[in-house]
């Protein structure tokens, strides 16, 4: 059995600052980390190797040729290949572009059993990707799954978190999930995989490997949504602040309360 | 190819350069090149920032739709498990309706499931002027590649401008698998929405945990698709002297399941934050676990929910599910008091759309008084206690 997971590489923080007048963004380029969200696909690949027999796994992430690093740290937690889909063409590629590339890559390197997505990410945050390579694959998908009652070699039972519902469903392979944080509790990176697997080849896939050759439908020309601004967010709030004994206070926050029928 | 051209001549300082891309996609080599790596997300940051004419946007229009065949604003309407629709409709199709009204479109609503009880009336006062319902026990759960068929079919078939979805779970399942679908645009979780007099979506989002927020619109294709979450929105006015049309479709040929059903349950019970019109937030200001009695009686005395920030749930204090933020829920209550809470980003991402927020905060200089109507500077350990004081006598009297 064979299944791909996809991981990113994210900022090592979402503390992004902006200047309000200047408009500049202040943010530490160089920290840098996995989507916490994709080690619980990782630790779902690695249970299911766990649990069924001669299961290979590959993770596969698209980004600037530094998000290697993320593949690296795949390794050490127990990931047998590494594929690294980089290439200037493949930049400005929003959420369609980028599962389109990423369901070009998969098909380039054979269709898996299973696909494993985090559920979202932390920068993006649009827990698109996950269904949009479902779809251009043409594989039956279920989002934000909860649990893995149980397996075979041609189906999967698992459970979707459908907000005050829950929804158990079989989906036969191949299939993609997305998996919420419930799933497993994900385990730490390994020293001495991280020894082993120091000489371990990643595979570079580019734009001129893939089957579709045209360079529309990758990158900014392959993307339907244009970021037309970035901006801080706003508080428009008007405030007032009370100052005074604990008795005072109280008694104007009952006034408050009265006044909007609360009390 | 489309995307941001450099023109090195123009840039006198180069290691300057470097910090100006928010997402770290510009290289600057040992050798003096520079080069911007697909790290890029095309925010235009450099373009705007950078030295006069040292980066330059570029774009290719590969093949534009036709945005005069595109009309209309549909909304996804969600039909739970339990037979109910989700009220999420609702506050879709009041900002449906704005939208409409704006550019001379019609709103229409698509309902997918089994049994969907049929009352117009209450869609037609909401704001819709067509309800297209696609019912067949094959619908009856939630199946997204199978509820993506119909979507298309409704697409093709209607031609909406506009698709809202709602940013529920399976809305933010389906909506994907529709947009790859129609090889369009999906903007999530907007928490603001304006049309151009060209149709253009203009769709503000927050993104990097809510520290950033986007201005994005899908300018060249059609139908314009984007989710928005529960209780960003509220639902418009209703009025009763609107009418509507309700129409049955046929399904579309070929359609099967594409996963099977094994059980659907509802999750126990319980008071969930989000749906409580009145919330009173604990944060670090709480020295212990027991503390939290304070709290607790303010809620019950006012009749709300006890939710809190996160350090409190890291603490074990409380059930995960009563954390206000962005890694936990988005709150919308008509009254939030906040005590003993900072204001952080994270947090007030999750709850700055209440309608009335108060502060107890014993720091004049907290960020939550930037949010907050009203901000009441002193010791929650002797505020809380006086106002449940005053709050008792009031009702002995
Ligand atoms: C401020 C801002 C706002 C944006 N808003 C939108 C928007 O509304 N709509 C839109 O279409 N695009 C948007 N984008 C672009 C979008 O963030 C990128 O296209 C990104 O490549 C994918 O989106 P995500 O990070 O949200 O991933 P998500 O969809 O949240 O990721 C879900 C899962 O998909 C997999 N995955 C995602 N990216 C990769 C990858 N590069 N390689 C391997 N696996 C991956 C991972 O398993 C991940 O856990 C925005 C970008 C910015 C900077
Ligand atoms: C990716 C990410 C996601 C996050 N998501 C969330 C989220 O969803 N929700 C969330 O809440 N946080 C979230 N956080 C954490 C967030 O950054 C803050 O750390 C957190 O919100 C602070 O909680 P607080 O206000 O309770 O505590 P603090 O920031 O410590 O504030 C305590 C406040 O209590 C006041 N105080 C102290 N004693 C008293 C007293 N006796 N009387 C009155 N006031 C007093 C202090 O002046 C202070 O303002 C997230 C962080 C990250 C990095």
């Amino acid at each position: 059995m064979n299944i791909i997971v996809c991981i990113k590489q994210v900022p090592g923080t979402t503390q992004v600052e902006i200047d309000e007048k200047t408009g500049v963004m202040k943010r530490d380029t160089g920290s840098a980390k996995m989507n916490p969200y994709d080690l619980y696909a990782i630790e779902t690949a690695l249970r299911i190797k766990e649990e069924l027999i001669d299961v290979q796994t590959t993770a596969i992430t698209m980004g600037p040729p530094q998000s290697e690093a993320v593949l690296r740290e795949a390794y050490m937690l127990g990931i047998d290949h590494g594929i690294l889909l980089t290439d200037r063409k493949f930049g400005g590629a929003d959420c369609l572009a980028t599962a389109y590339t990423l369901s070009q890559a998969i098909l380039k390197i054979g269709l898996p059993d299973l696909i494993i997505c985090g559920k979202q990410t932390t920068d993006g945050d649009t827990a698109q990707v996950g269904s949009e390579l479902a779809e251009f694959l043409e594989l039956p998908h279920i989002a934000c799954v909860l649990k893995i009652n149980s397996l075979t070699n041609r189906s999967l039972e698992g459970v979707m978190d459908l907000g005050d519902f829950t929804q158990t469903v079989e989906l036969p392979f191949p299939c993609l999930i997305t998996v919420d944080k419930e799933i497993y509790e994900p385990r730490l990176p390994s020293y001495r995989k991280k020894i082993a697997t120091r000489d371990r080849p990643i595979q570079t896939l580019s734009f001129s490997e893939l089957p579709d050759q045209n360079p529309v439908h990758y990158g900014l020309d392959g993307s339907a949504t244009r970021v037309m601004r970035v901006f801080p967010p706003v508080h428009h709030k008007q405030n007032q602040i009370f100052e005074g004994t604990p008795d005072t206070l109280a008694s104007e926050i009952s006034k408050i309360l009265i006044k909007m029928k609360v009390l | 190819m489309g995307g941001i051209y450099i023109h090195p001549e123009k840039i006198s300082d180069f290691e300057k350069v470097k910090n100006l891309c928010p997402f770290g996609a510009i290289e600057v080599s040992p050798d003096g090149t520079i080069q911007i790596n697909s790290g890029c997300r095309v925010c235009k940051v450099c373009v705007k920032n950078g030295e006069p004419g040292a980066f330059e946007y570029r774009e290719d229009v590969i093949s534009a739709t036709d945005k005069s065949e595109w009309q209309g604003i549909t909304v996804l309407g969600e039909f739970l498990p339990s037979g109910e629709y989700h009220p999420v409709i609702f506050e879709l199709l009041g900002k449906a309706r704005e939208l409409a009204d704006k550019v001379g479109f019609r709103v229409s609503l698509v309902l997918i499931g089994n049994e969907i009880p049929a009352i117009p009336n209450l869609f037609w006062s909401q704001g819709a002027d067509q309800v297209f319902v696609y019912d067949a026990p094959l619908l009856k759960y939630f199946d997204a590649r199978l509820y993506a068929d119909i979507v298309e079919d409704f697409a093709l078939k209607q031609k909406p401008s506009v698709i809202l979805v709602g940013g529920t779970p399976a809305g933010r399942s389906l909506a994907p698998r529709v947009a790859a679908r129609l090889r369009t645009g999906l903007t999530a979780d907007c928490t603001e929405l304006d049309i151009q007099p060209n149709s253009d979506l203009d769709q503000i989002r927050p993104a990097f945990g809510g520290n950033i927020m986007a201005h994005i619109r899908t300018p060249y294709h059609r139908p314009q698709l984007a989710t928005v979450r529960y209780k960003i929105f509220s639902p418009g006015q209703p009025d009763d002297s609107r009418d509507g049309e309700w129409i049955y479709c046929d399904l579309p040929d070929g359609l099967s399941a594409s996963i099977k059903h094994i059980a659907s349950t509802e999750k126990p019970k319980v008071h969930n934050i989000e749906d409580s019109d009145i919330l009173i937030v604990a944060g670090r200001g709480f020295k212990k676990k027991e503390d939290l009695i304070l709290a607790r009686q303010l809620a019950d005395e006012l009749g709300g929910e006890l939710a809190c920030t996160r350090p409190l749930i890291e603490a074990g204090w409380l059930e995960p599910r009563r954390q206000v933020g962005l890694s936990g829920r988005t709150v919308k209550p008509r009254l939030l008091i906040a005590c003993g809470v900072s204001g952080s980003v994270q947090f007030t991402a999750g709850m700055k759309s209440s309608e009335m927020i108060l502060s107890i905060n014993n720091d004049p200089h907290a960020a939550i008084n930037q949010i907050a109507n009203y901000s009441f500077i002193g010791d929650l350990y002797q505020i809380i206690p006086a106002l449940l004081k005053f709050i008792k006598n009031g009702r002995e009297q």
